[in-house]
């Protein structure tokens, strides 16, 4: 195994491209050092992306934040202006392991370790974020919703990594939240999860609404069915009642030891509702 | 695997070593610099044992490469004392019977360490969260929760 | 001279909370545990694991392994010494397969080589022909009469005809009519209960380094709660002479009885014999949970009848345990165990010890107790919420007594269970409004307490202080009560005494630290040592003196003549006495070695209370409170601590913690990730009510504290849960799926 560590963007996705037998970008290396440590994978080369400029910063555009790649769970939740734009998408990383976790984990990684149960990701979803990749044909766009494939694969192609993350501007009256379930209070991977973003009119009508549910399908799945049931209303109980059986009506979850089938679709339309009105308050709603 | 040379500063002390590319620093702390307060429990993050600072952040030395800490600065419990002088977290745990076996104390005692600098006035909540990631499974943590805002305490009026 | 052998009662070192010596060393990243030496020239060894729960070894080729550069040495079962007797047998087999894998993640091989990674690739080179077996890895379908069968030929005596192979035990404890009892009852009920394995979940995996030279001499460096037996099971195993093998004991990061037995230690003595370097071998973490001491699994039925007013009229338990794929005898704890707290005029306990392809069950804190004390207490509870009784009150009219003849056979002495109740009875937590969706549980627990081997030698040194060999490891701050139990005896100050524990060659042996028994044995063989010591002194001031030996007393740390000569010397103290001891005789040292009997039951009770979140089935402990009789507590921080981390693994047994088998017999999660031990923010403060009814079998009183902890909290917990809930969880972990599964059903 070799270890590099460039400091171009450039230099890395082209030794990533050249190389022909499995590599491994580390960034905060929360799952990459398991997985060796477990002998689960045995690359050929190791890309620490940290040194390259631009990854570990936080930058404001266009009424929104571009959040570099390499920007760990401390360092993103100690950013008050970006934590009260998308609070949902930050509590949703901060969640992610332990305070020793949280000084290495990154979002991006997260995203990338194609995990169905990944805290950072539901949020990413339902704050619609762009991740920007770069890679050996320069750099592209993509939505974060389209990266994760399946369980542990990603669409990224050979040589490709992200080296920043975007949240856009939010229109007023708008805020998110994320939710999971664990068996305790801290330390487990997300059994069910929900994001909630959503923007209200001046009546405190919700107009724009997304939903996401975490660790119930293969990827992370948005539920359009669960927004529409709350798009137009001021979150009656008859609303949040709809939204409820879409969440659970759009999980297709396995039976693991962390849950069954049965908990994690009921769970998850719970843990939407929970969410869905902790984002309306955020919003400035009041029912 | 060719090694690599890693120039470092442990405790404030300039360091150098040679690793293997996969090699963590948990490994390197224990077995090429002999830091053996560094406790290995789990290696996978999940039990805090191995906690120690990376310029600054909370970090479990298994979950970080050797490698990486080129130019870092990394602390470990062994830099906690001021000479003979222990740390007020360190005279409170023994004052508060805060440790049993003692195996998860020294990344208790880091990770608590970090915890007063960012915040030293935590309420009992937040002492629990932020240490939710060292497992001890001796104490049942009541203990350690009066240690460590028994320490606070002192701290704050020093 | 003469001594009061009658108990103590004022003190001026017991009782008080001096630091313990071996705090400096652990707050500064010192101390040195299993993992933290290494010696010149030393390889790194790993072991190779089975993959498979059951199967047969075809054949092992390792020639690939050993072809490799670095490599040093591979041993198989092959390399140790066989086994007639069939404990050493089974501790040889599961270090080590012979013939079958038994379970996920038994070792069948380990290479030693010049680096660890060098020695891990070489696993990968091993090439093991396996015959696959089928598997059976639960309690109930290993008793069905077409069950995989584990191993042949292993059930004693005892087991009925016509049971399955897999039961190789049964034991039965009791008195009294039981049907004349049921009849008397006002209300039976009947329940099923099963519990999971929970591993004692220890932070510091095992780790050893053994040394070997070419004349048969061996030093061993290990983890172990007991050195002593690690130097016998080794020295069988490898063939050796005791004398030969130097066992030293480390600091140990946690043991709870999962540290009372071998599992690497001869390995790497195989190794290093076969190489003539020093082998150090460091579990991971996956094969701590694969291949180390999980408690035992259990299904339990419980039958109990009580009238009107709260009278238990009988009680019967029948319990099947399995302690994997060996036989244990952790059920007849547990059958004797169940209905300790109650006196009871008809009582009945039935036990099977059941095998399964699951790893060898270790010891687990009170062994066997958790389990069946459980389903015990979870009847108790449910017949007074339907006769509308206080259960409190329930366990007190019931509770056993000085003089009560206890379900397993022994009449008790002075023990402090009314005490307990009583004083959970009249805490503000009992009495503690609850809130909407709570609930507050409360059990009885209950341990044997062991006394055993013992051997303590305590030095007098010539500038007054003193030096105590002991040899039982430390894993709860034991060297502090010692040093304050000679303190107390001689008169001297803490600080003068410093305890140490002894290597196997340098003291007589001594029982594992296990069954409570350290405070209780080591303490009195310490007070003994003390007073030999102290006999020793006063013969020497005698001399001095020119008077009578039997004209001097010990009192406040000092010779003093007494009797007629009384006040015509000035007290020598122990320090004035050190000073010419070479002058007087030569070196002043106590001894005292025994088997320590007398160890005295202990009792707790636990309250509980919790909230169940009904849309998710999560539990939140809200407050938590223990009591218990401590006989005497000598370091009471020490006391409270173990009160406090008994009730927290308790907690964890009851809410999250389990083996998870897939239907492929792999266990599932062997990782702090998924085998989840509570954290810091999962938990309420721990209160605790230290009692201390005197026990009579020890000078100050002491009894062992460790163990009882572990056992009121799965009833406490499930107590709780129940209540709040309004419908009973029978089965153990009480995880959100299985709470919203109940919740579900009403």
């Amino acid at each position: 195994m070799r270890f590099a560590r460039p400091t171009t963007a450039l230099e890395a996705t082209t030794m990533l491209a050249e190389e022909t037998g499995l590599t491994r970008i580390l960034s905060g290396g929360t799952d990459v050092m398991v997985q060796l440590k477990a002998g689960a994978i045995e690359p050929a080369l190791i890309v620490d992306i940290k040194h390259i400029p631009g990854l570990r910063a936080i930058t404001s555009e266009a009424g929104g934040f571009r959040i570099g790649s390499a920007i760990s769970g401390a360092e993103l939740g100690e950013h008050a202006e970006l934590r009260a734009l998308w609070p949902g998408v930050v509590e949703g990383c901060e969640l992610i392991g332990s305070t020793q976790i949280q000084g290495r984990a990154t979002m991006a990684g997260n995203l990338c370790n194609g995990s169905p149960a990944a805290d950072a990701v539901p949020g990413l979803v339902a704050a619609n974020a762009v991740a920007r990749i770069v890679g050996p044909r320069g750099e592209r766009d993509c939505l974060v919703a389209d990266i994760p494939a399946s369980p542990g694969k990603t669409t990224l192609a050979k040589g490709e990594f992200l080296t920043s993350i975007f949240l856009p501007a939010r229109p007023p009256r708008s805020a998110d939240a994320y939710l999971r379930f664990i068996p305790r209070t801290e330390m487990d991977i997300a059994v069910a999860s929900a994001a909630v973003s959503l923007t209200l009119d001046a009546t405190n009508v919700v107009i724009a609404a997304r939903v996401a549910l975490g660790a119930v399908a293969p990827t992370v799945r948005l539920v359009p069915a669960a927004a529409d049931a709350i798009i137009g209303t001021k979150l009656e109980d008859e609303a949040v009642a709809a939204l409820m059986v879409a969440c659970s009506a759009a999980c297709s979850p396995i039976d693991d030891k962390r849950g069954t089938i049965e908990f994690r679709t009921q769970v998850a339309g719970v843990l939407a509702k929970r969410a869905v009105l902790i984002a309306y308050t955020r919003a400035g709603g009041k029912k | 695997m060719k090694t690599i040379h890693v120039s470092t500063f442990v405790n404030g002390d300039a360091v150098e070593f040679i690793c293997a590319p996969d090699e963590s620093l948990l490994d390197v702390l224990r077995n090429r610099l002999g830091l053996t307060g560094v406790k290995e429990g789990c290696g996978t993050g999940d039990c805090g044992a191995c906690s120690v600072t990376l310029d600054g952040r909370l970090v479990c030395a298994c979950l970080v490469l050797g490698a990486e800490a080129e130019g870092a600065a990394v602390g470990t419990v062994e830099g906690i004392a001021d000479g003979d002088t222990l740390h007020p977290l360190q005279q409170s745990f023994i004052d508060h019977a805060a440790l049993q076996c003692g195996i998860c104390t020294p990344g208790i005692l880091v990770a608590a360490k970090a915890l007063l600098e960012k915040n030293p006035d935590p309420t009992d909540t937040e002492v629990r969260y932020w240490l939710a990631g060292n497992l001890c499974r001796c104490t049942g943590y009541d203990k350690i929760i009066h240690a460590v805002q028994d320490a606070a305490q002192k701290m704050r009026s020093a | 001279m003469a001594l009061d052998n009658s108990p103590k009662r004022v003190f001026t070192v017991v009782g008080t909370r001096p630091p313990r010596p071996d705090g400096v060393d652990k707050v500064t990243g010192r101390a040195l545990y299993g993992a933290d030496v290494s010696a010149p020239g030393m390889l790194s060894a790993h072991i190779l694991r089975s993959p498979h729960p059951h199967a047969a070894i075809v054949s092992i080729d390792a020639s690939a392994a050993e072809a490799l550069p670095g490599v040093k040495a591979v041993v198989t079962a092959a390399d140790f010494a066989p086994q007639e007797d069939d404990f050493l047998r089974d501790v040889l087999d599961n270090c080590m397969a012979r013939d079958k894998v038994l379970y996920d993640g038994h070792a069948i091989a380990a290479v030693a080589a010049t680096t660890s990674a060098i020695a891990k690739a070489a696993l990968k080179l091993i090439k093991v022909t396996y015959k696959a077996l089928p598997h059976v890895t639960d309690v109930d379908v290993a008793l069905r009469a077409d069950a995989p069968v584990v191993q042949t030929g292993r059930s004693l005596e005892t087991v009925p005809e016509g049971m399955s192979q897999n039961v190789t035990g049964h034991c039965e404890f009791g008195h009294g009519d039981l049907e004349a009892g049921f009849a008397k009852a006002d209300l039976v009920v009947t329940r099923s209960f099963t519990t999971a394995a929970t591993h004692q979940g220890y932070i510091e995996p095992h780790a050893c380094l053994a040394s070997m030279t070419a004349d048969g001499k061996a030093d061993l460096w290990c983890c172990t709660q007991g050195q002593y037996n690690v130097r016998s099971l080794c020295a069988a195993l490898l063939g050796m002479e005791a004398s030969q093998l130097r066992v030293t004991a480390s600091e140990i990061g946690g043991g709870f009885g999962g540290k009372t037995t071998v599992f690497i230690e001869p390995v790497a003595l195989a190794l290093s014999r076969k190489t003539g370097r020093p082998v150090k071998i460091v579990m991971s973490r996956d094969e701590v949970f694969k291949a180390t001491g999980p408690t035992v699994s259990s299904s339990i039925d419980v039958k109990i009848g009580m009238t009107k007013d709260g009278r238990i009229t009988a009680g019967e338990a029948q319990l099947r345990y399995s302690g994997g794929a060996f036989p244990c005898g952790t059920v007849d704890m547990g059958a004797q165990a169940a209905f300790a707290a109650y006196d009871l005029a008809a009582v009945r306990t039935l036990g099977w010890n059941v095998l399964t392809n699951r790893p060898k069950e270790a010891a687990y804190r009170a062994p066997g107790a958790p389990q069946a004390i459980y389903a015990v207490e979870s009847v108790v509870d449910e017949l007074c919420q339907k006769l509308g009784l206080d259960p409190l009150n329930v366990r007190l009219k019931n509770a056993a007594h000085k003089g009560t003849k206890s379900s397993y056979g022994p009449t008790f002495d002075d023990i402090g269970l009314v005490a307990t109740l009583e004083a959970a009875k009249a805490h503000p937590h009992y009495s503690a409004p609850l809130g909407e969706g709570q609930g507050r549980g409360l059990s009885a627990g209950f341990w044997f307490n062991f006394g055993g081997n013992t051997c303590v030698s305590l030095n007098v040194n010539t500038d007054g202080t003193v030096g105590i060999t002991e040899g039982n490891p430390d894993i709860g701050g034991s060297r502090a009560a010692i040093s304050q139990m000679a303190a107390e005896e001689l008169g001297i100050p803490y600080d003068k005494i410093r305890t140490i524990i002894a290597d196997t060659s340098s003291l007589g042996h001594n029982d594992v630290t296990d069954g409570s028994r350290v405070t209780f044995s080591v303490g009195l063989a310490t007070i003994e040592a003390a007073r030999d010591a102290i006999t020793k002194m006063c013969h020497r001031a005698a001399r001095i003196w020119g008077i009578d030996e039997e004209a001097v007393v010990w009192k406040d740390g000092a010779a003093q003549p007494a009797g007629p000569n009384a006040g015509k010397f000035p007290p020598m103290t122990l320090a004035d006495i050190a000073a010419v001891s070479f002058n007087t005789g030569g070196p002043i040292a106590g001894h005292y070695e025994f088997n320590a009997d007398g160890a005295g039951v202990s009792f707790g009770v636990h309250l509980c209370d919790v909230e169940v979140d009904r849309e998710t089935g999560a539990t939140k402990v809200l407050r938590y409170t223990v009591f218990q009789d401590a006989g005497k507590a000598v370091h009471p921080s020490y006391v409270e601590g173990q009160m406090q981390g008994g009730a927290v693994q308790g907690i964890g047994w009851a809410l999250n913690e389990e083996y998870i088998y897939g239907t492929d017999g792999r266990l599932q999660n062997a990782g702090f990730l998924d085998y989840r031990v509570p954290v810091a923010s999962d938990l309420p403060p721990i209160e605790t009510v230290i009692l201390e009814i005197p026990n009579p079998g020890h000078p100050y009183g002491v009894r062992g504290v460790g163990e009882t902890p572990i056992v009121p909290p799965l009833a406490a917990v499930s107590n709780a849960v129940s209540r709040a809930i309004g419908t009973r969880l029978n089965s153990l972990p009480m995880s959100p799926p299985r709470i919203l599964k109940a919740l579900s059903k009403g």
